[in-house]
Order: structure tokens, then C-alpha cells, then sequence
């Protein structure tokens, strides 16, 4: 599977003639139950691709949301191994929907890349997206990590230009995560026209989906990128979803659910984004 | 000393800014075009006479240098062995060190037409001195200090912002400098077009801690100069402290080649090496990993966690060191040992009773080094420690420790 199961999907959410629904969560968020609970209802709720996000104390692509999702995680014992474990028990009962493990390269490096791509592999993982590893590291672990079968997803920014694209998309796989800012996660609110630009300039030089990330909060900003980007990603509002829902720091009954429900309502809006358009 | 295959210590980085297998540029996409702007700019800027007379002007007339390098001769008798003498960059304008590679970089920043300037600080020395350059060149300045280190530096922050500069305190983590650091590159990758980030040690993504030693290896070059001409000869041990390993190679860089100099970097050991969570000794006590931007040692759990360690000085409370620095330990070159916070305090008060130079509490480490050092070495023999900061900043911290409220 790996990277069959990533382009399956895209393909089927294109036949479909609509965006794929990408939401980010952190592994152990705000603690392993709850977040296998979140984990399990993800599908269901209308994500068609999960990004896991393996805690690491040090996010520094981050604003403060999932910096501090990582930080609960980390406090309430969350691993690298943990991560892996609960995408294995994930996968005896999703076969189809594609996870993407997102982080920093210190914890892989620290377990040793050979053995954590062998354990992802056992696992059930179908890509990777590592943010400190750029193309100029190919070798420290996308070219390893492609040997495998297990995709690596290239992240391209405002500031990829036309020189430099061409080495960001050359060992690209899965999928391109058009960074939609300049900035960390969840901050600025994108300009959506200069996006859809973006994202027709990236098609230019690559046959991969593109999906886009970074400061989609809202339906409504998940229907305009959905207008003209293969998939939409969400993350810093479901982790600040988990945040709201606390009790003196622990979650309730309805951490799970609330979360699923906002993923139900972004995925009304990346649905509807093209038949609207087409009106 | 196990020195063999290597025909120059002094011929890092590689291309790509490898050490060995330190080094490296591990940034996000967003940033990565920026460090290779920095590093084309850097490279034009040392290939060029006018970039390097502004450099030397400033070095001259503005912190004064260079700076004495005086013979302890008082600590020589008490200690009883070899010949001690100090690189005295604690007399810089700014107090300390840092100013070298401020002057340096903040030329390069004008060089790059940017109009913003960022930078981390721990203890705060490096944000006075990114706060002083800005200061005198006119332009904008924002420092993230730990919300923990505002709070035991107050001082320090007054100065920045005496100096203009706006001090945002950070929250995340524990408070204290790798968390500063995570901020600036969280402002540099916000802030792409206009911002210059200031790194204040040598680490970081290529081509910091290759500009940053260089920036720094005046204090090595002057203290050749100044050598010869006081005893004729190289001096047979270096002792600098190590936090994050800018001084230190200030200092070494330019003897690593002179195989007869024995070199010693001194890491900051808190409450000892063996208690946990306990030391800011990465290369003592650490294993490598990757973090802001660098593969280095690190302080760092089972699972790739990075710890935040502990030191009295706050200016060694950083859990990872400068990649050359990792290089030079598995190469051999240059031997690395810890000195407790208990041991840095009797090497403070040692030197400002015997000298009459209070010392700021990072080289009060390398002190208490050399009253370990010198007492085995001959009377013939030269020692040369960089005293890279004053300590009128520690005074605070110095006086709760020995029970005096002030």
C-alpha cells in the first residue's frame, strides 16, 4: 500500500471532481485514549487524508495551537514509538485512508531512520512530511524513506521560486503541501487569489495533487482553497478544538466528538466548493 | 591526542556546510532560500577589502580593539605552574565577546539591504549587543528572551531596551534561550523579505557557524600576535568556556593547526554530569541530533526530546553546541570537560580577589578549569584563557547563591 493508498485516494476524490480533506492532529493529543478516539473517527467525519503530527519539544515551524498540542502530548508521555503503535492499531481497522506522520527530524534521528522507517512501514504509515529535512538533506531520509515505499511529501512556500522549485519537486512524492504563507501554522489568513496562482504555477512543473495548508480555519476558507487545490489541510483548529474542550486540563466525553463535528463542517465546505463555483 | 587523516582542522565547512557529519542546513522550505541568500552575500562580503576595512574600523574605534592580553600574575603565583594570561574581550564595549560578531553580521545585514533585525538571547549579553549595533546604525531591533531569563536578567533587559530594542518575552518550553531561538526563526520565517536574524553563537544552519567563527576568530588571531610578542612563542594550552561555542572558537579557530597547542573547551556542568536533566554539557553528556538548523550534540531523551539542562550561568543554558565544536571532540583535536556551577563560583571569587577583575559567570567556568590545568603544567609553560565577558551582570545571581540579599 504506502503510496498507492495516497494516490488511490487523491484519484477518487478527483473522480469526484472535489478536494481532498486533509486534517492534522498530534498523536497523544491531550492524551493516547482520547486521541486514538479522535484518530478512529476521522474518516467517518469526511477526512480523506490524516496527517498525524509526532510531538516534538522543540515545533519550530509552529504557532502556538499545535505547539502547544505538542506540548500535552509530550506531558501526558507520548513517543515516537507510541505514535507508531497507535497508527498500527489504526490500520486494523482503516485499510483505505492514507496517514501522513508529520514532525522534526531529532526523534527519527534519535530512533535511527533505518528502524523507524521499518517500524512505519509495519505500521501502516504511507508518507512522511518532515519539515528541518529540505531537498538539500535528500539523503539523510527522503531518498531512504522512497526506497522503502513510504512517500515524502515536499512542502513549497511563497518563497519556492522558479529556480528553486524544480529541486523541491524532484524527489517529491504522494502529494506537494503548498505552504499557503509566509509564516508558522495557524496564523495569517491566506490570500486566496495569490494561492489558486500558486498552486496553477506548481501544476506547471509537477503531474503530483497539491493540497494547501497553513492558515485554513474556516468552511468558508476550506471551500475557497478547494476551489483550486487537490486537497485542503486543517490542523491548527481541530488541536485548538481539543484545547477548548478541557477541564483543568483533561479532556471530557465530547473532546473526540467536538472535534469530528468541526471536521464534518470543513468537509461540507471543501464539498461544496466547486459545484458553488459552478453555479 | 588521536589526530590522524585530517591534514587541517581549520578547512570546514564543506560546501555544504559539513563539519564531519555536523553541520548542515536543517531549516523549513520557507527559510532555506534565505540561508543560501545569507551565505552568497557572506562569501562576496570576504572577498571584499571594503567590507573588511568597515569591519576593522568599527572593531577599532567602536569596541576598542584589540584587546590586551594581560599576564595574571598574581593567579600564576597562587596556582603555581604555568604562566597564566588572559584574552581580556570582557573589556570590549558591551562587556563581553559578543560584540565581534554583532559589528559583523549587522554589516552583512546592510550589505543585504534588509531593514529589520532579530535575534534570541540567554543571558542577555547577546541581545545588548545586537541592541547596541541597531542602536548605532538606526535600524529596528526585536530580541525573544525566555520569559524565565527575562526574570533573572533583569538588568540586561533594561539595557536593550535603554538601547531601543523591543524584548519579547517567550513562553513556550521552559522560558530560557533554545525556546528564544525557536521564536526568531518563528519571526524570520513570518518576516521573510525584510528581516535580518542575528544568530548569537556559532550554530545554527550553514553558513551561521562558519560566519560566526570567523567573525569571532579576532580574538584568536590578535591573541597569536599578542603571544609572540610577549614570549616569543605559541602558548601551550587554550582554555575558553562553551555554551554554545562562539568565544571558544574565537579563540581556537586559528591555532587548531598548531598541533603543540593543547585546546580545551569547558562546558558548563550544573550540579554535576551525573544527575539528570542537571548540566548543559551536550558534548560531555549529550548524543548527537538535530536541532535549530544543525546535526550537533544535544541533550536529548530516549525518544529525541530535547532537554532543557541546567547552569548558573544562563549564557551556558543552551542544550546543543556549535557543530564545529562536536567535530573537534570526535576528531580529537580538542579536549572537552565540564566545570559544576559549585566549581565556577570558587573560580568567580578566586580571580576577583586575586586579580581584581570580576568575571562573568560562563568564563568564571574556564577559571576554575585553570586552577585545575595550570598547577600541572611547568613553570615554562603558557596558558591562555579567554575572559570573555565581565561580570557586573551576574552580581545578583552571585550574591543569592552566597546567602547576601542585596
Amino acid at each position: 500500500m504506502t503510496l498507492a493508498r495516497i494516490e488511490a485516494r487523491f484519484a477518487a476524490c478527483a473522480a469526484e471532481n472535489r478536494a481532498a480533506l486533509v486534517t492534522f492532529i498530534t498523536a497523544g493529543d491531550p492524551d493516547l485514549a482520547t486521541s486514538e478516539m479522535i484518530l478512529a473517527g476521522l474518516p467517518a467525519a469526511g477526512a480523506d487524508v490524516i496527517e498525524l503530527g509526532m510531538p516534538f519539544s522543540d515545533p519550530m515551524a509552529e504557532g502556538v495551537p499545535i505547539q502547544r498540542a505538542s506540548e500535552r502530548a509530550l506531558k501526558a508521555g507520548m513517543t515516537l514509538k507510541k505514535t507508531l503503535a497507535m497508527v498500527e492499531r489504526f490500520r486494523r481497522v482503516d485499510s483505505t485512508t492514507p496517514i501522513i506522520l508529520m514532525g522534526y527530524y531529532n526523534p527519527i534521528f534519535a530512533m535511527g531512520v533505518d528502524r523507524f522507517l521499518e517500524a512505519a512501514l509495519i505500521a501502516g504509515v504511507d508518507g512522511l512530511i518532515v519539515v528541518d529535512v529540505p531537498p538539500e538533506a535528500d539523503d539523510e531520509l527522503c531518498l531512504p524513506a522512497m526506497k522503502a515505499g513510504i512517500a515524502f511529501v515536499r512542502l513549497a512556500t511563497p518563497t519556492t521560486d522558479a529556480k528553486r522549485l524544480p529541486s523541491v519537486l524532484k524527489n517529491a512524492s504522494g502529494f506537494v503541501y503548498y505552504v499557503s504563507i509566509t509564516g508558522v501554522t495557524g496564523a495569517a489568513t491566506p490570500d486566496f487569489d495569490a494561492v489558486g496562482a500558486a498552486v496553477q504555477r506548481i501544476k506547471g512543473s509537477t503531474r503530483l495533487p497539491i493540497a494547501v495548508g497553513f492558515g485554513v480555519k474556516t468552511a468558508e476558507h476550506a471551500r475557497a482553497v478547494a476551489r483550486a487545490a487537490d486537497g485542503v489541510v486543517v490542523g491548527s483548529v481541530l488541536v485548538e478544538i481539543v484545547r477548548a474542550s478541557l477541564v483543568d486540563g483533561k479532556a471530557t466525553e465530547k473532546t473526540a466528538q467536538l472535534v469530528h463535528d468541526q471536521v464534518r463542517e470543513l468537509a461540507s465546505g471543501v464539498h461544496s466548493a466547486r459545484t458553488i463555483a459552478a453555479e | 591526542m588521536t589526530i590522524q587523516g585530517v591534514n587541517s582542522f581549520r578547512a570546514g565547512p564543506d560546501e555544504r556546510g559539513h563539519f564531519g557529519q555536523f553541520g548542515g542546513r536543517f531549516v523549513a522550505e520557507t527559510l532555506m532560500p534565505l540561508v543560501l541568500d545569507l551565505e552568497a552575500a557572506y562569501l562576496a562580503a570576504k572577498a571584499d577589502p571594503a567590507f573588511k576595512a568597515e569591519l576593522k574600523h568599527l572593531e577599532t574605534h567602536y569596541t576598542g580593539r584589540p584587546s590586551p592580553l594581560y599576564f595574571a600574575e598574581r593567579l600564576t603565583e597562587r596556582l603555581g605552574g604555568a604562566k597564566i594570561y588572559f584574552k581580556r574581550d570582557e573589556l570590549n564595549h558591551t562587556g563581553s565577546h559578543k560584540i565581534n560578531n554583532c559589528l559583523g553580521q549587522i554589516l552583512l545585514a546592510r550589505r543585504m539591504g534588509k531593514t529589520r533585525i532579530i535575534a534570541e538571547t540567554g543571558a542577555g549579553q547577546h541581545g545588548v549587543a545586537v541592541a547596541t549595533v541597531c542602536a548605532r546604525f538606526g535600524l529596528p531591533c526585536v530580541v525573544y528572551m525566555g520569559a524565565t531569563d527575562v526574570e533573572r536578567q533583569k538588568p540586561n533587559v533594561f539595557r536593550m531596551k535603554l538601547l531601543g530594542a523591543e524584548v519579547i518575552p517567550v513562553t513556550s518550553g521552559n522560558g530560557t534561550l533554545k525556546d528564544a531561538m525557536n521564536e526568531a526563526l518563528r519571526d524570520w520565517v513570518t518576516n521573510v523579505s525584510d528581516t535580518y536574524y542575528i544568530i548569537g553563537t556559532a550554530a545554527g544552519p550553514h553558513p551561521y557557524p562558519m560566519l560566526v567563527r570567523d567573525f569571532q576568530s579576532v580574538i584568536g588571531h590578535e591573541t597569536k600576535e599578542q603571544m609572540l610578542a610577549a614570549e616569543g612563542r605559541l602558548p601551550d594550552a587554550l582554555v575558553a568556556c562553551i555554551g554554545g561555542g562562539s568565544n571558544s572558537i574565537g579563540l581556537f579557530h586559528p591555532f587548531l593547526d598548531d598541533r603543540d597547542v593543547k585546546i580545551y573547551g569547558v562546558e558548563a556542568g550544573g550540579h554535576g554530569l551525573d544527575v539528570p536533566d542537571g548540566h548543559c554539557a551536550s558534548l560531555s553528556g549529550g548524543k548527537p541530533g538535530v536541532l535549530h538548523g544543525n546535526r550537533t550534540y544535544l541533550l536529548q531523551d530516549e525518544d529525541g526530546q530535547i532537554l532543557e539542562g541546567h547552569s548558573i550561568s544562563a549564557g551556558l543554558d543552551y542544550p546543543g553546541i556549535g557543530p564545529e565544536h562536536a567535530w573537534l571532540k570526535e576528531s580529537g583535536r580538542v579536549d572537552y570537560v565540564a566545570i559544576t556551577d559549585a566549581e565556577a563560583l570558587e573560580g568567580f571569587k578566586l580571580l576577583t580577589s586575586t586579580e581584581g577583575i570580576i568575571p562573568a559567570l560562563e568564563p568564571a567556568h574556564a577559571v576554575a578549569f585553570v586552577t585545575k590545568l595550570a598547577p600541572k603544567m611547568r613553570a615554562d609553560e603558557l596558558l591562555v584563557m579567554n575572559l570573555c565577558g565581565r561580570g557586573d551582570k551576574d552580581v545578583f545571581t552571585v550574591a543569592a547563591r552566597l546567602g547576601v540579599s542585596m
